[in-house]
């Protein structure tokens, strides 16, 4: 094996705080990067764990205040390393090898620290392996972490185990990841997605930074992928082959469905109240039609009076909800079921993307999110508790994917809306959420801890990284690595499918040669496969 | 091939002084010397050199008003170099076991050559024999016993002239050294441990040795 570069020795340390490193003269501070991986040889076992802050350290406080004359080349190679010195901070957190037990079952994790003096080194490419398991020709990877080209894979079997999350402040790569896990979660067919796609870039295609398009899920995978839209005008414009157009009936939509859009709308809870008054009136499934239907002052006055409401909530309410109409996926009852629709596909392995189009404002989205998700989960939940009962098979697992997730999941919704009680339950019935978020710190906290793993890019707001770290060991080390990541393409990943945190440049999505990697064939080479084929079997 | 260059006429743990055998010839300051305690070589650094009267207390007199050459004095009163003397004290820095008539049997350890011999940088049991020959040592020997740089701590020790001696010392040696750069600066890395916060010091070094 090849001796890594050594870069010092071990000095102090706790093992919850992480251990000191003096660096050795011949490297410089300059040549590291926090978030990178090194290996300390203790006396028993080897320790693998990742730089978390570089300080500058002197022997002397003299030598800060007369500085030696480091104009000098010389001088200054002389005093680096020795009269001043580089600090490191690590946090081991597996051990690898060295003992038995660690060589037979793999990295461990750590419960003690390496002893005075133990010398570090680079990890090599082959202890990260170790750690994050060797990726096989077909697997699923993220990336490779800092300055190395190892790969570490993200087991999306692992990973649709609980409910994720994706963060990161706007603009450092989140939707370029996200687009990576499902296809990954697609390829390894560990579950199928449901991706409510507010700003239509996972269906068919996305644009990058500098304008140019970007393939997306159908465009790699059209016989594993179907877009379903609710702009039909939009998506014809843009030249999106859609496989279903959404409608969703106002006989469909429940007071529950305005109970999450409170905030949104700006309504009050006496109005939210109403809804349900209104339901109980009118019934389930012609409230809103017959209430939206009323024009006259005096038929809502009358309306009032008989619900015993005031009459400027019940204005109010109405005035709210007639905005509604606007969206014009919204009918008075749909031509088909879009809910049994995406059922259908997902049973089929098919996994779904619903394309919001034009209507990328927050209310069109919860609306939809809420009401097709309850529903579906509704049908799972069955479905599985039939399975449970009956010994038949279950349904196929789902992930649904989610942006703006702290509009859901607020500390005020997350006890009321679906998207709470998946993340809560698990993996329950077979569902759990993938939630893209830019803003970690609107999300309630106990749903923060249900997120199995956390996938972070760059975050620069105190209140959201410390939401994001919440109950993480190690926390105040990772939040400098977190906070040092760089504006893009850079993410920390940690919890249930890593086996230790981990950053890395997430791989490059885009080019003709990402999506060969990612398994898409040219049509072209298709054909011509298929040509060879047939010469070979005549 | 170490050359002879003089006789031990004075001899302690810590330092010994040699009469040279060719007068104002002395080694250079800061060069690499040794001599033997029977069957034990005992490297020193020079560390001061003088040239006097063979008789203590009685000093030459000026004698070259008429003379064209500094050297026609000596050409007009050869006794002069009878009368007059250089010598030169080292400080040991090392000593060498087991060189002697006889190779050494020894073996195993570190700090150890080829012929099974022990080389040590700290100070010998006793000190040089008085008459013992004192030889400049030669670019090989000097390199391998500059390998370690421990003698560096006893030269730090070494009073008034200490870093006038560390500097001149490590000039000399890092010459013979393959690569006198690297050297150096692995000196001077060790001379900032050992000096610690003395930073004044170091820099006098330093900027001394700067290759
Ligand atoms: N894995 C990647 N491969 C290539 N480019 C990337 C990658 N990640 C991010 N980028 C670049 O960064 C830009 C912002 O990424 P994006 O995912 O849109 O950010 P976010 O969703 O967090 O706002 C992209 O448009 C793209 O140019
Ligand atoms: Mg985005």
């Amino acid at each position: 094996m090849m001796e890594e570069r050594r870069l010092g020795i071990v000095v102090s340390g706790s093992l919850a705080r992480g251990v000191e490193v003096r660096l050795d003269g011949a490297v410089s501070v300059e040549d590291i990067a926090v978030g990178r991986y090194v290996t300390i040889e203790g006396e028993k076992r080897r320790f693998f764990g990742m730089i978390t802050d570089v300080t500058l350290d002197a022997i002397d406080q003299r030598l800060m205040t007369t500085p030696p004359d480091v104009s000098d080349p010389f001088i200054a190679e002389v005093l680096s390393g020795t009269s001043t010195f580089g600090r490191l901070h690590i946090l081991p957190s597996l051990t690898i090898g060295g003992d038995a037990l660690s060589l037979l079952e793999g990295p461990q994790q750590v419960k003690t620290v390496p002893t005075h003096f133990s010398v570090v080194h680079e990890a090599s490419e082959q202890d990260v392996e170790r750690v994050f398991g060797q990726v096989e020709e077909k697997q699923f990877y993220i990336g490779t972490p800092l300055d190395m080209e190892t790969r570490v894979r993200l087991n999306p079997g692992e990973l649709v185990k609980r409910s994720n999350g994706i963060f990161g402040k706007s603009g450092t790569g989140k939707t370029f990841l996200a687009r990576l896990i499902l296809i990954g979660i697609l390829q390894e067919e560990a579950a199928v997605n449901l991706v409510f796609d507010m700003h239509s870039e996972y269906g068919w295609e996305g644009t990058s930074e500098e304008g140019r398009k970007v393939k997306a899920l159908k465009q790699l995978f059209p016989s594993k992928v179907a877009v379903f839209t609710l702009d039909e005008e939009g998506a014809r414009r843009r030249k999106v082959s859609t496989d279903f157009v959404v409608e969703i009936g106002y006989d469909e939509i429940e007071p529950e469905d305005i109970a999450m859009l409170r905030e949104t709308l700006g309504l009050t809870d006496a109005a939210v109240q109403a809804t349900y008054r209104l339901a109980r009136r009118f019934g389930e499934r012609k409230w809103l039609e017959s209430f939206l239907a009323m024009e006259s002052r005096e038929e809502m006055n009358e309306l009032a009076q008989s619900l015993q409401e005031h009459e400027a909530t019940m204005a109010a309410l109405h005035r709210r909800l007639d905005s509604l109409r606007r969206l014009r996926f919204l009918v008075p009852q749909a031509r088909d079921n879009a809910i049994q629709r995406i059922l259908e596909y997902l049973d089929r392995g098919m996994n779904v993307v619903l394309e919001f189009g034009r209507y990328t404002d927050i209310v069109a989205y919860m609306l939809v999110a809420n009401l097709l998700t309850r529903r579906i989960h509704a049908q799972y939940r069955e479905r599985m508790e039939r399975a449970m009962g009956e010994d038949i098979a279950s349904p196929r697992p789902l992930v649904i994917t989610i942006e703006e997730a702290h509009k859901f999941l607020s500390h005020e919704l997350a006890g009321q809306t679906i998207f709470g009680t998946i993340a809560r339950e698990m993996r329950k019935y077979n569902v759990t959420l993938l939630v893209i978020d830019q803003r970690p710190s609107g999300i309630d906290e106990e749903v923060m801890s249900q997120i199995g793993t956390k996938i972070t890019c760059l975050l620069d707001n105190e209140r959201d990284i410390d939401s994001v770290l919440t109950g993480v060991s190690g926390k105040s080390e990772l939040k400098a690595v977190l906070a040092k990541l760089d504006t893009k393409q850079q993410t920390l990943i940690f919890g249930h499918a890593v086996p230790m945190p981990v950053v890395v440049r997430t791989r490059e999505y885009g080019s003709p040669q990402s999506y060969k990697e990612l398994g898409f064939r040219e049509a072209l080479e298709l054909k011509k496969q298929a040509e060879e084929d047939k010469d070979l079997w005549g | 091939m170490s050359s002879k260059i003089g006789e031990v006429i004075e001899a302690s743990t810590g330092e010994f002084t040699a009469q040279c055998y060719e007068l104002h010839r002395p080694p250079p300051f800061g060069s690499l010397v040794k001599t033997r305690e029977g069957e034990v070589e005992i490297y020193g650094v020079v560390s001061r050199a003088e040239t006097t009267s063979i008789e203590q207390g009685r000093r030459p007199i000026a004698r070259g008003r008429e003379e064209k050459e500094e050297e026609d004095i000596y050409r007009a009163s050869p006794q002069l170099e009878k009368l007059l003397r250089t010598d030169f004290t080292a400080l040991v820095v090392g000593h060498r076991e087991g060189r002697g008539g006889r190779e050494s049997e020894k073996g195993g350890g570190s700090g150890e050559t080829e012929k099974g011999e022990k080389l040590h940088h700290y100070l010998p049991p006793r000190p040089a024999r008085i008459h013992s020959f004192v030889y400049l040592c030669d670019r090989e020997e000097a390199v391998q016993f500059s390998q370690s740089l421990d003698f560096l701590s006893i030269l730090v020790g070494a009073g008034v002239q200490a870093d006038e001696l560390i500097a001149a010392s490590l000039r000399h040696v890092a010459a013979e050294q393959p690569d006198p750069q690297d050297f150096l600066i692995r000196s001077g890395k060790e001379l900032a441990v050992l000096l610690g916060g003395e930073t004044n010091r170091l820099n006098t070094i330093l900027r001394r040795i700067k290759w």
